[in-house]
């Protein structure tokens, strides 16, 4: 046979045990680091971008090694984060129209 | 009946990879087992619902013209006559992040065939889930005292606590959910179910360590969602 044959089962997620510790402990810090924008009182865009650096980088770390994502074929990789990924256009859409009703409210 | 592993040449990895799995017979997520497959597909749906959920919080408070509530203040507890803001969200919050860890170290041990480590951090992370909703409970009810209602409360804007407590809410419930389903899994780990592959309750399917896996990531997933609404709702 040309190819060597290769059962491809399920592979179980078998990772070492330091990469959860690590996460873990990452998100801890990630966690501390985001409540410090709110108790250092930054304000406006500097708030608002830091607070969105960390949650990013919590939810990639959630779900790449807690979800074990990383470790997963492109094919499913493509069809569970492209789809949520799309919202960002549905907020942009909404942000106008938030903004619009905002206007509409304060009257003439 | 028993699921017999397809054989054949191993797939392809990248692009080329993404193309032959789509375009293959019987099966597009190859490495994954179908519950599995299934849950990630649930929690798709999930994802839009709360996405719904977020962005029609940010749509009712960009548009209302009252001032909205500082939840730096709203949430933050007196201790020792000193406010300390958002303090019970943030023990929320990490509470949450150490359940997260404790099912993942749930799934390594499943993995690894320790029933009785796999039943210890499953017990311990449905304990720091149930933790998690009664500190949500003290919330809601402390919120309530002050006279937070859907349709109004003293400090602004009136859409506040509709979000709140839709988000919330139903973010509660999900981990309540999610408790109640640790608690069943740690029980069936417990009494060796998935060792001795005894069917189900409510399925003739064989047990197997791969649905703790399953379950954890239902329960990331819990922990993935309030990241969000902890910057979104709390923070911003």
């Amino acid at each position: 046979m040309a190819h060597s044959v290769v059962a491809h089962q399920q592979q179980a997620q078998h990772h070492a045990i330091g990469i959860y510790l690590w996460v873990w402990g990452l998100l801890f810090v990630l966690s501390v680091c985001s409540y410090m924008v709110d108790y250092l009182g930054f304000e406006s865009y500097m708030k608002w971008g830091l607070i969105t650096l960390f949650m990013l980088l919590k939810a990639g770390l959630i779900v790449a090694v807690f979800m074990h994502m990383a470790w997963e074929r492109l094919a499913i990789m493509c069809a569970i984060l492209i789809p949520p990924a799309l919202v960002v256009f549905l907020m942009g859409l909404m942000a106008v129209e938030g903004n619009y009703t905002f206007l509409a409210r304060l009257g003439p | 009946m028993a699921y017999v592993a397809p054989t054949g040449p191993a797939p392809s990895q990248g692009i080329k990879g993404l193309v032959s799995d789509w375009s293959s017979d019987q099966r597009a997520f190859k490495n994954v087992p179908w519950g599995k497959a299934m849950m990630w597909i649930f929690l798709l749906s999930d994802t839009f619902i709360f996405a719904c959920f977020l962005v029609s919080y940010m749509t009712v408070r960009i548009s209302a013209t009252a001032p909205w509530p500082d939840a730096s203040e709203v949430f933050a507890l007196s201790i020792g006559g000193q406010p300390v803001p958002l303090l019970l969200i943030a023990i929320m919050t990490f509470i949450l992040i150490s359940s997260s860890g404790t099912m993942a170290l749930a799934v390594k041990s499943g993995y690894e065939k320790n029933r009785k480590r796999t039943a210890i951090l499953l017990v311990l992370t449905a304990l720091l889930g149930a933790s998690f909703v009664g500190m949500q409970a003290f919330e809601w009810s402390k919120l309530i005292a002050e006279g937070v209602r859907p349709w109004g409360n003293p400090w602004g804007a009136e859409q506040f606590g509709a979000s709140f407590f839709l988000i919330t809410g139903f973010h509660g419930t999900h981990v309540s959910f999610g408790v109640l389903f640790l608690i069943i899994m740690a029980i069936k780990v417990l009494r060796g179910a998935l060792d001795d592959q005894r069917p189900g309750f409510l399925t003739g399917r064989k047990g197997r360590y791969e649905i703790v896996e399953t379950l954890g990531l239902y329960w990331h997933f819990v922990d993935l969602v309030w990241v969000f609404i902890f910057a979104f709702f709390y923070l911003w």
